[in-house]
């Protein structure tokens, strides 16, 4: 209503005033409310809403089949804590993540110490970095499968030939292995993205900064620990937080990879929620067990809000 | 000459060694050599290392989608049979199956279809959202800003379950409106926070002299800043078809009949004969899919960064 005045009144206005005119389309405060209205509806209807039909969900016994919606209290999470199924899930989901993201850090800061040096094919090399990242995580999931493939595994073959592998690695049918293999594509996936971001951080440090290091003679190591790191400190926390959230929300890589087998010793919490909640469909568990993401993602959300206000009052 | 030279080297470690006056940093020229060769060489070694990591599903995609069968299923046991190179002439055959006799090109449409649908809503929900946070909504639409970027960290993983009863109460499983509802759930927040970054890189004088000149504020919008935001807005809406072009989750819980599929679900669970994967196909279609995302990630990912960080971390 109160638009549609506004509108009108624009319309009745005579067509040359000298005082300042106050149409809509000046009127910055109500444009931004009716710029900003679609997106904040569509995120409330369809991530609010949603999120907290999860919660809902979480506390009634529902089912796929029907439309019953009736209330269990914490009976879902009563059921799901003493289940060893669900205690491995999320054991594997801390463990996939930790180690996952550990060894991407690692790698990323050296990839992006390589990738900042000036050297023939650089772009290139840049180029065939960011692979992993860009295509479709199925499809990529999907080639990892084919390469730890228990009876054409290249990676066994070139094992045998270097003379490293005595027996056989059943890559997917033991757990120990299945897990070295999860841990590998999810590292292979996140460290060039991670790669990028630290990259960009490092060419925005001023670079006075690295020069009065060396003329110091501080040596690479000292520069690299005590100069280098303590700055980009910020934007590796952020590509860390990142590779978390996805890591430890992935379905598809655990899904494709062994369908959290063998023997239900690979599921993480999100393969789990699915196999419940829609294979079996019943939905109330596979809510409560999604549902145990969500401190995670709290913590992150609250720890890049602090990086991000910090650096604002530093800068 | 050789004499001074070794004398030199003699007497360089020695300083070197004592750490003394302002020769102690100057080694001599052979062994300043040796070092920054040693340097290079270690520089291109791990610049090797990390692409052939980034690489090799890639290669291996390659290589699978153009083997002869006789070529591709050699149990890795045999060790004189080598796996890494065509050992038969390459073949089509894979790839005509996969045009001619599976629903792949199917799928690419569904794939097309979908993505060009979410574009357009991302992009008109988006572009105005960005505009509003970055410039007209002051302090509090920073805090907003932030906000909307935190729900694109709520994972598919804690939403595809109530997703399902809403996509089951709104009649739409098994349709590309399920996906063309849900995917700008991801795509909105995430485009918003890059076009907000876009947009403030943008300097304000050049909207200001526009409202000098007598342009209203949605007048500048349209004339001056969209124009120069096109690059911006282009990089977003390549950015959102990637995405659904890499979403797996939601089409898994959504879509279960083969021909309403999108690329990256039919190609992982499709492309199956029973127990039995079309690895040629399979891999030359993960081949065919991943071109031309990673061209486009290479194109933007700059743009991309900055939007990301110009964000998340300020300065």
């Amino acid at each position: 209503m109160a638009l549609r005045r506004q509108v009108g009144e624009a319309a009745l206005a005579p067509p040359r005033v000298v005082t300042p005119r106050r149409t809509l389309a000046d009127r910055e405060d109500v444009l931004a409310r009716v710029m900003l209205t679609p997106a904040l509806l569509y995120v409330l209807l369809l991530v609010g809403l949603p999120f907290v039909l999860a919660i809902l969900l979480s506390f009634s016994a529902a089912t796929a089949g029907s439309l019953d919606f009736t209330w269990v209290g914490l009976r879902n999470f009563a059921r799901l804590l003493p289940d060893p199924q669900f205690r491995l899930a999320l054991r594997n989901t801390f463990l996939f993540t930790a180690v996952s993201q550990a060894i991407v850090i690692l790698l990323a800061v050296t990839a992006a110490n390589v990738l900042e040096a000036a050297f023939v094919g650089r772009r290139v090399v840049r180029f065939l970095l960011l692979l992993p990242w860009a295509v479709p995580v199925s499809l990529a999931a999907m080639a990892w499968t084919w390469i730890f493939d228990s009876t054409f595994s290249v990676v066994n073959w070139t094992l045998k030939v270097l003379g490293l592998l005595e027996g056989w690695f059943y890559w997917f049918g033991d757990p120990t292995l299945a897990m070295i293999a999860i841990i590998t594509v999810h590292v292979w996936r996140m460290f060039p993205f991670a790669t990028v971001i630290v990259l960009a951080g490092m060419t925005a440090l001023p670079q006075e900064i690295r020069e009065a290091a060396v003329v110091d003679g501080a040596g690479f190591f000292r520069r690299l620990f005590q100069v280098q790191l303590p700055l980009l400190l910020p934007i590796v926390t952020v590509s860390v937080l990142f590779g978390v959230v996805f890591t430890a929300t992935d379905l598809g890589v655990v899904w494709l990879l062994t369908r959290g087998g063998p023997y239900n010793s690979t599921h993480v919490l999100a393969t789990l929620a699915f196999q419940r909640g829609i294979l079996a469909a019943n939905l109330g568990q596979g809510a409560a067990i999604a549902l145990f993401l969500l401190p995670v993602l709290v913590v992150v959300a609250w720890v890049m809000l602090r990086t991000a206000r910090r650096t604002e009052v530093g800068g | 000459m050789r004499r001074w030279q070794t004398r030199d080297a003699r007497a360089a470690p020695v300083a070197t060694l004592r750490g003394t006056g302002p020769q102690a940093g100057i080694a001599p020229r052979w062994r300043r050599r040796a070092v920054r060769l040693l340097k290079r060489t270690a520089l291109y070694l791990a610049a090797l290392a990390f692409t052939v990591f980034a690489v090799f599903p890639f290669y291996w995609m390659f290589l699978t989608a153009f083997k002869t069968n006789r070529d591709l299923y050699v149990g890795a046991t045999n060790l004189q049979h080598i796996p890494w190179i065509f050992n038969e002439p390459p073949t089509l055959q894979h790839v005509r199956l996969l045009f001619l006799e599976t629903h792949y090109l199917v799928w690419v449409r569904n794939t097309v279809l979908v993505g060009a649908l979410v574009v357009l809503i991302t992009l008109l929900v988006a572009v105005p959202a960005g505009y509003a946070l970055a410039r007209l909504a002051g302090r509090w639409g920073e805090r907003l800003g932030i906000a909307i970027f935190l729900t694109y960290l709520i994972p598919p993983t804690l939403l595809f379950i109530p997703f399902a009863r809403v996509i089951a109460m709104l009649h739409l499983q098994n349709t590309l409106w399920a996906l063309v509802l849900v995917y700008p759930t991801f795509t909105i927040p995430f485009c918003t926070w890059l076009l907000m970054g876009f947009f403030r890189s943008i300097p304000r004088d050049i909207e200001e002299q526009g409202m000098i000149d007598g342009y209203s504020r949605l007048a500048v919008i349209r004339r001056v800043m969209f124009p120069l935001a096109v690059s911006g807005i282009l990089t977003a809406a390549m950015f959102a078809f990637t995405l659904v072009m890499q979403e797996f989750v939601y089409a898994l819980t959504f879509i279960s009949a083969v021909g309403r599929m999108t690329v990256s679900l039919g190609v992982p669970v499709a492309l199956v004969r029973g127990d039995v994967f079309y690895w040629g196909s399979l891999m030359a279609a993960a081949l065919i899919t991943s071109i031309p995302i990673a061209v486009v990630y290479n194109l933007f990912i700059d743009r991309f960064i900055q939007g990301l960080t110009a964000g998340a971390v300020k300065g």
